[in-house]
């Protein structure tokens, strides 16, 4: 494994004039869609919302559909606890996400984008709304066929789940749909369609403007490039960073930990826990532990026990409680976890849990359900003795 | 879906299936029953309770086979230990926020959940009990409809029911998560919101969360009470749903066991409902020969197509969302509440008995016709006409009550009077039944002759499409018709309240030019009624409609107007069609109502 270590670097939030972007997106669209695609799928860009799935690959699935409809759609439904970096890019770098929607577009054969905002991130309408027409009007006058609008989420963190923004945007109640069929078949509308993380987009915009070579200089072979983290928790520095992937949780902790570090919960509410004793082998990337960007960090004076029952306060309550598993075993992994603590329930009541926790891995309908799991179990392992004590 | 044939394997057994088919139907073909809760042959895939799931091999998750479309080299495994565990889990979690009380439950022992619990033994759960004290507070503000949310597992059937079969919506999804239910438009009680009543969704829901208003214990209450004299009606479906529920396969003609067990369980008078369909057809035929004269000779403005009005549910989706279509509603009662007025009136005075002894009880495929029973309108013979409405399911239970081995019983035939009819009464139980028997009728009286359709048989106004069309040219009538003479007759009919939504909104936007229509509130008309038997399917109801076009053809007249008791009610009591007498008892109005 090529462990690297922390770099930390500054491709995502370099200013842009909105010039700059059009000229990118104008010189990218000169060349032929499947050679933009194969570019994409060089470069090892997979998806900065937390699964990492291939962007070009699912480009590519996207243009390969036979249908005069298609859909670019930005996910800015950043919901994640401890995630606040696709804020920032919005505020900051905009024009960068609508470039790279604008290149997705052509390649797949779509003339529409969409980007779905957090219900919570409306004060960044006005702005937005200023940029996204400025730049949609550049489009024109450069004679590109491609409308980018924006569509206001409720507050919904399911609806982050890409089908459960698909029905959002149609006005339905956000919950997300069976796959197959996957969104390049069927996304909005029923028609197909490439949604795609907001940073992803940067990214692309960014390998469009640098170049495939240079991009995957950065990070290793399994993690491509870089990625911006939000860093928060017992950190003497929270803040938003673009690091290189790849690097041992240890450097990471070594640079943002305030020296007292205890774990560090890597992705959010739904990624992993991961004690002290095992930051050196933890390598953050696919190959290690995918992220979309939360590092929470936790000191000694933190109660294990409240970090857990805290995100599963919070999954109770954005469950869309669609599916079995996902609605009551948040009720039980919760309920579960307090009786432990009061003694109404034996230690052993949390081996039941986490039995549990794997069945809602395997069987819950979305990644929501399906990511409870990684928390728990996680904690469960590692502290136990803070749960039962 | 497409010719293209996928080969799998489930269980390690090869099978060949059409492109497009679930994992699931892969499955029964092998004779491999996956267990389901949430899927329901007449609705849309949800794939939300889980229950169903199975591994694939390869795959990181389980797939809900419902909603799982095979795929070529697929190997799929229903019953490994991966999936046993999940299929467990999820039934646990289910029965964790079940009021699991199932000895006192009124579906005891017709519950799905109830069945996979005892199918998989779940003893003694090992999770903590969710079920919220206020939730086991059941709703019955309506009097067809009782809403327990204490016994709801969210498969959302009703849901889907009340939306894509009904177009009514009036249960819906509210909040997520923990607080996640199903409920009402601002959460107010039933019986306030646009509910028609049809209690489709009862027929849909797998557990006790939704049932009927049962009227069980009044009804025997006055069977026991020795001076009431309890007349009871027996409506067109009920004869041919009854014996599912009694140990018969769906498609059972039940009439005379029908009748016997009726009489055993000690109704003083049982009669037919299919008396008053068979005057439903005089009065309603005469109507809308009146309002096809008053526009094409006298000039009149009147409200075409005129629309049947047998159908409570029908009805009450009408003044919810068609208000302005009011005026196109015949005027008629139903067969239910001609039944119900005649029954305290003309029945009490030819058998001498005092309306007020009387109690009125009404077998009904329906959960509507118990809201019908209770409206203001309906107290024209100075009581309330019908003062108790069973649905089949209620009757399966009181025989059962009663100690009566069903399927021995020998055939008994109805009292009179009012318990002669007409195999046009019987095929008002199907989709198109209502038009089938007024045009045998109307078509007879306007040109002397039987309508020109082999044995009577109407074929183009059967069958289960969402709405069907059909022409008739009148030619050759008799003098009094000649405004008739070369006229070509348009109907239309429709089921489902979703396929009568549609239907509506084209005569809304004059885009329907028929003369007629017929609806029906339910999917397949009453036989697929609210009340009928549980399970229903596309299948049940077919072999519902062959009972009923074989009643209708075993029976010597299948002429409404050659029925002689309405003859002699015409000549002893009624006048005639749309006169004085009829105009009191047998027809009615509607009101206007709001959506939420």
């Amino acid at each position: 494994m090529e462990n690297k270590i922390l770099k930390k670097v500054d491709y995502i939030f370099q200013e842009s004039s909105i010039n700059e972007i059009i000229d990118v997106v104008s010189k990218t669209l000169t060349k032929s869609p499947d050679d933009i695609i194969l570019d994409i799928i060089d470069s090892g860009l997979k998806g900065r919302g937390g699964a990492g799935f291939p962007t070009g690959l699912k480009w590519k699935f996207t243009k390969n559909e036979d249908n005069p409809v298609k859909y670019v759609i930005c996910n800015a439904d950043e919901g994640e606890p401890g995630t606040f970096k696709d804020r920032e890019i919005l505020d900051t770098v905009a024009i960068k996400v609508l470039g790279g929607m604008t290149i997705c577009g052509y390649s797949i054969g779509a003339k529409e984008g969409y980007i779905y905002l957090r219900g919570e991130y409306n004060f960044l309408l006005p702005k937005l709304n200023k940029i996204v027409d400025d730049f949609n009007k550049q489009l024109k006058s450069k004679g590109i066929d491609f409308n980018i609008f924006l569509k206001s989420g409720s507050g919904a963190y399911i609806c982050g789940e890409e089908s459960a923004l698909f029905e959002s945007m149609e006005g339905k109640r956000g919950e997300p749909r069976n796959k197959p069929p996957y969104p390049a078949v069927s996304g909005y509308n029923s028609k197909p369609t490439v949604i795609n993380n907001v940073e992803t987009l940067v990214y692309v915009t960014m390998i469009c403007k640098m170049g495939v070579e240079r991009f995957k200089e950065l990070g290793t072979k399994d993690s491509r490039g870089s990625k911006v983290f939000s860093v928060s928790g017992d950190t003497p520095t929270p803040g938003i960073y673009e690091l290189e992937l790849g690097m041992p949780l240890a450097d990471f902790i070594e640079d943002f930990g305030d020296g007292d570090t205890k774990a560090v919960q890597v992705g959010g509410a739904s990624g992993h826990c991961v004690p002290r004793k095992h930051l050196k082998e933890t390598i953050i990337g696919f190959e290690g532990i995918p992220t979309g960007g939360s590092m929470m960090i936790f000191n000694s004076t933190r109660s294990m026990y409240n970090v857990l029952h805290d995100y599963l306060e919070f999954f109770n309550e954005e469950s869309c409680g669609q599916c079995t598993p996902c609605r009551v075993g948040c009720q039980q992994l919760l309920k579960g976890i307090e009786s432990v603590k009061k003694g109404d329930r034996k230690p052993q009541y949390l081996d039941e849990l986490k039995k549990l926790a794997n069945t809602m891995k395997v069987a819950a309908k979305c990644g929501l359900g399906q990511s409870v799991a990684n928390p728990f179990n996680s904690i469960v392992d590692n502290f136990r003795e803070e749960i039962i004590y | 879906m497409s010719e293209y044939l996928v080969n799998l394997k489930i269980n390690n057994i090869p099978v060949s299936v059409k492109e497009g088919t679930t994992i699931l139907d892969a499955a029964k073909k092998l004779n491999f029953n996956v267990p389901t809760l949430c899927n329901h042959p007449d609705l849309s895939v949800a794939g939300n309770c889980r229950v169903c799931v199975v591994e694939v091999k390869g795959a990181r998750l389980l797939a809900a086979s419902c909603a799982t479309p095979v795929s070529e080299g697929m190997e799929v495994l229903t019953n490994s230990e991966k999936v046993r565990t999940a299929r467990k889990h999820v039934i646990e979690l289910l029965l964790s926020e079940h009021n699991a009380d199932c000895t006192k439950c009124f579906k005891n022992g017709h519950c799905e959940l109830q069945d996979l619990a005892s199918e998989y033994r779940i003893g003694d759960h090992v999770f903590i009990d969710l079920v919220k004290a206020k939730d086991k507070i059941a709703d019955i503000s309506s009097p067809s409809i009782s809403k327990d949310d204490s016994k709801c597992i969210r498969c959302q059937r009703c849901v889907r029911t009340c939306d894509e079969l009904q177009s009514v919506s009036a249960l819906a999804v509210v909040k997520k998560g923990d607080h996640q239910k199903i409920s009402t438009f601002m959460n107010k009680p039933l019986h306030e919101v646009v509910c028609t009543n049809c209690g489709q969704c009862i027929n849909r829901c797998p557990t006790g969360a939704l049932t009927e208003r049962t009227y069980i214990e009044e009804v025997w209450k006055a069977i026991n009470d020795p001076l009431k004299h309890v007349v009871v009606q027996t409506a067109p479906a009920v004869r041919i749903g009854l014996g599912e529920d009694l140990g018969y396969d769906p498609g059972e003609r039940v009439t005379g066991k029908m009748v016997a067990a009726l009489k055993h369980i000690g109704f003083d008078s049982v009669l037919d409902t299919d008396f008053t369909a068979d005057l439903t057809i005089m009065e309603e035929g005469t109507e809308l020969l009146t309002r096809l004269k008053k526009a094409l000779v006298d000039g009149e403005k009147v409200a075409l197509p005129m629309m049947t009005s047998c159908s409570p549910g029908w009805i009450k989706f009408q003044e919810h969302m068609f208000p302005d279509l009011l005026d196109n509603l015949s005027t008629c009662k139903s067969p239910q509440q001609m039944f119900g007025a005649l029954a305290k009136t003309y029945y009490a005075k030819k058998k001498g008995i005092d309306p007020k002894n009387m109690v009125s009880v009404s077998i009904m495929p329906c959960t509507a016709k118990k809201f019908e029973c209770g409206r203001p309108e309906m107290r024209d013979s100075g009581y309330q006409d019908v003062d108790y409405v069973l649905t089949t399911r209620e009757l399966a239970m009181m025989v059962k009550q009663a100690g009566i081995n069903f399927m021995k019983l020998e055939d008994e035939h109805y009292d009179s009077i009012m318990g002669n009819s007409t195999g046009a009464a019987v095929i008002f139980g199907a989709t198109g039944g209502v038009m089938e028997a007024a045009l045998r009728t109307a078509y007879e009286i306007v040109t002397g002759r039987e309508v020109p359709f082999t044995n009577l048989n109407i074929m183009p106004l059967r069958g289960f499409e969402g709405v069907k069309e059909a022409k008739v040219m009148i030619k050759d009538v008799k003098p009094e018709w000649s405004f008739l003479e070369g006229a070509e007759l348009s109907v239309a009919i429709a089921h489902g309240l979703h396929n009568a939504n549609t239907l509506m909104k084209a005569v809304r936007e004059g885009k329907a030019n028929y003369h007629f229509i017929e609806v029906m509130g339910c999917p397949g008309g009453c036989l697929g009624g609210g009340g009928q038997p549980i399970p229903t399917s596309p299948e049940i109801r077919s072999k519902r409609a062959e009972a009923i076009y074989g009643e209708d053809e075993g029976l010597p007249l299948r002429k409404s107007h050659e029925n002689p008791e309405v003859i002699q009610i015409y000549k002893d009591f009624l006048g005639e069609p749309l006169g004085h007498k009829s105009h009191d008892l047998l027809h009615t109005h509607y009101k206007p109502r709001i959506r939420y």
